[in-house]
């Protein structure tokens, strides 16, 4: 067993970190869900007419990201093959025990309401093309393949309903994550009842983050145009929810630094010194106060259009990385200092391995190859505007 | 002489194998910090008796050296599985002691709470045990332990595991391998249900402290002798 560097003292059993990069990874992708699906809502529910561009592009993101969030997961756990005893038999009193119930009804909700946006085109799908494909179309529609104008207002309406319960399911999905970790009471770095607030506001700027770079991307490559109305306003959501959110995550600290329990001496020598890189330079400075000024410009100043698609996508690039930053922080972070609070840990991440930096891309990379092969099966862009002339 | 009950000392009048009933026994268990000479002869025993994976320690002992500039210096090297050895220091050391660590089967405890399986659960003779043919092996439990008492071998069978008193001896009638294997007593066990066990004796007549009061975890493991910088 390779030698683990100490500062200090911490307990024998801690110079191993048990949650490793997977366990970061889990509530990132889990973010990405909540965040693309408020989006959604916003469109679906709160008719926000400039995100039709990304109103449904963004429920598939968010049925592809869950179809992943629990994998890190399982990739992390000592017998993976026990992963249902914790649906079979709950403890209902652990704080992790109901996520997958509430992950499985929430990937239930987006299944139902994604397969009514796309019924349309699936039941007229299931009548054109070869065999196969009829068949495959007709299997994806139920077997019903006739479409009335009755059914298209019921199935709007049904839409309506899903994206409504949608937003608050969205916020218990990821305020439950932050409550996983909020209320470790033995960690003072995690026990603080903004958690889940904290996760919910970045899960949401996450969120809207991928979106903005999706939606960018896909418009290069689907040759269409990017609406700048759509970009106008996903950025003034994503600025509001950047201010709250980087308010609490602020006021956490401030909390504990004024505060100044026991445990305030090691956590301010956590951030200054193992958290410095992560915690001040990239989840603070560079990447929270970059894209609140860039945003903020958007938002408030006109810009030449060009301008502004470069603003967001640096944004939303930015932000992508604050956020993973953020989990990073509180995941490992939380778990560099003993529980002694007279000393520190390592954690060294590999580059090979079940959890290595390249098992992280690939798994990464997952819900975005499941993306692509989505935008196969379903106009996941008809919605996005016409391809220009000539692409 | 040496007879066979003085070889294998029991733990109570009452407990014997096969009719042991947990409802009729509740331990308790005393650390004196003021007898403990960090021999480590605990942790190894522990680690014969319990098989406990390399780098992993169902117990260990801490050695306290506080400074004439009051500054605290703490070391557990391999939990003090080999003793400790003699370090020179620039400062002159005032006071110093040894602290033995180990589960503190909490009234109110965080792993039993946060278990999502369930697979971590209290016996009714209070002891915290981890059924390792059910665990899933999340680390919700080791997160949760304020005392670093838990630790999960990943390169070995990928389950929670921790000191149980050696319950599987304590139902037996036996003591656990590191009260046993203490030489100087700062080890004990007792069943609190039993008024004249030492650990009743000693809870009832002497002063006693438990680790992180303020976690409301009620341990019971007390200790006799804690000085205000052990955590």
């Amino acid at each position: 067993m390779h030698e683990i560097a100490t500062q200090g003292f911490a307990y024998p059993n801690e110079l191993h970190v048990a949650w490793s990069v997977m366990i970061a990874l889990y509530p990132y992708i889990t973010g990405l869900v909540a965040g693309a699906f408020i989006v959604s809502s916003l469109y679906h529910v709160f008719g926000d007419k400039d995100l039709k561009p990304v109103g449904n592009m963004a429920l598939v993101a968010a049925l592809c990201f869950i179809m992943f969030c629990m994998t890190p997961l399982l990739f992390h756990l000592g017998q993976p093959f026990r992963c249902f005893n914790i649906m079979f038999t709950p403890n209902l009193m652990s704080a992790m025990s109901i996520f997958g119930y509430i992950c499985f009804f929430y990937m239930g909700i987006l299944l139902v309401e994604i397969w009514l946006v796309f019924r349309e085109d699936i039941v007229q799908r299931s009548k054109e093309g070869f065999i196969i494909k009829r068949w495959f179309y007709w299997l994806l529609a139920l077997g019903v393949t006739e479409m009335t104008d009755e059914s298209r207002v019921l199935d709007k309406k049904i839409v309506g309903v899903l994206a409504a319960v949608g937003i608050p399911s969205a916020c218990i999905l990821h305020g439950y994550v932050g409550f996983i970790f909020g209320a470790v009471k033995s960690n003072p770095w995690w026990s603080t009842p903004l958690m889940p607030l904290i996760f919910l506001l970045s899960a949401i700027v996450s969120g809207i983050a991928v979106l903005i770079l999706m939606y960018m991307i896909a418009m290069k490559l689907t040759k269409r145009a990017v609406s700048l109305a759509c970009i106008q306003s996903l950025c003034k959501y994503f600025w509001g929810f950047l201010i709250i959110d980087l308010t609490l995550e602020g006021l956490e600290v401030l909390t504990m630094g004024y505060e100044g329990e026991e445990s305030w001496g090691i956590l301010s020598q956590l951030m200054t010194g193992k958290l410095a890189l992560s915690y001040i330079w990239i989840q603070g400075i560079i990447g929270s106060m970059i894209p609140l000024v860039l945003l903020g410009i958007v938002t408030l100043r006109p810009l030449k259009d060009r301008s502004k698609v470069i603003f967001a996508t640096v944004s939303a690039a930015m932000i992508l990385i604050q956020v993973f930053a953020m989990r990073w922080n509180v995941v490992i972070g939380g778990q560099l200092f003993s529980k002694s609070l007279r000393g520190f840990t390592d954690y060294n991440l590999s580059l090979f391995g079940k959890e290595g930096l390249l098992m992280s891309l690939i798994l990464f990379s997952l819900p975005f190859i499941t993306f692509y092969i989505c935008t196969l099966i379903f106009p996941v862009f008809k919605d996005s505007g016409e391809v220009k002339a000539g692409g | 002489m040496y007879t066979a009950e003085f070889l294998m000392p029991r733990l109570g009048r009452s407990v014997r194998g096969p009719a042991y009933d947990w409802e009729k026994h509740f331990y308790g268990f005393v650390v004196d910090t003021t007898a403990c000479i960090g021999c480590g002869r605990c942790v190894a025993a522990c680690k014969a008796e319990n098989g406990v994976p390399d780098g992993f320690y169902r117990t260990w002992v801490e050695r306290y050296r506080i400074t004439e500039h009051e500054e605290v210096l703490v070391d557990s090297p391999r939990g003090a599985l080999d003793g400790f050895s003699e370090i020179e220091s620039a400062a002159k050391v005032v006071k110093s002691f040894f602290v033995p660590k180990l589960c503190n089967q909490c009234s109110k405890p965080n792993c039993v709470q946060v278990c999502p399986v369930g697979a971590t659960y209290q016996t009714k003779d209070g002891v915290v045990l981890v059924d390792d043919r059910y665990c899933v092996g999340c680390s919700y439990c080791v997160q949760a332990c304020p005392y670093g008492a838990r630790y999960i071998d990943h390169h070995g069978r990928g389950v929670a595991d921790k000191c149980t008193w050696c319950y599987h001896r304590l139902v037996k009638g036996l003591l656990p391998a590191c009260v046993l294997a203490c030489p100087v007593g700062a080890r004990k066990i007792g069943d609190l249900r039993d008024p004249e066990s030492e650990v009743s004796t000693i809870l009832r007549e002497k002063r006693v402290n438990i680790l992180k009061p303020e976690i409301g975890n009620e341990p019971r493991a007390y200790y006799l002798g804690l000085d205000k910088e052990v955590r």
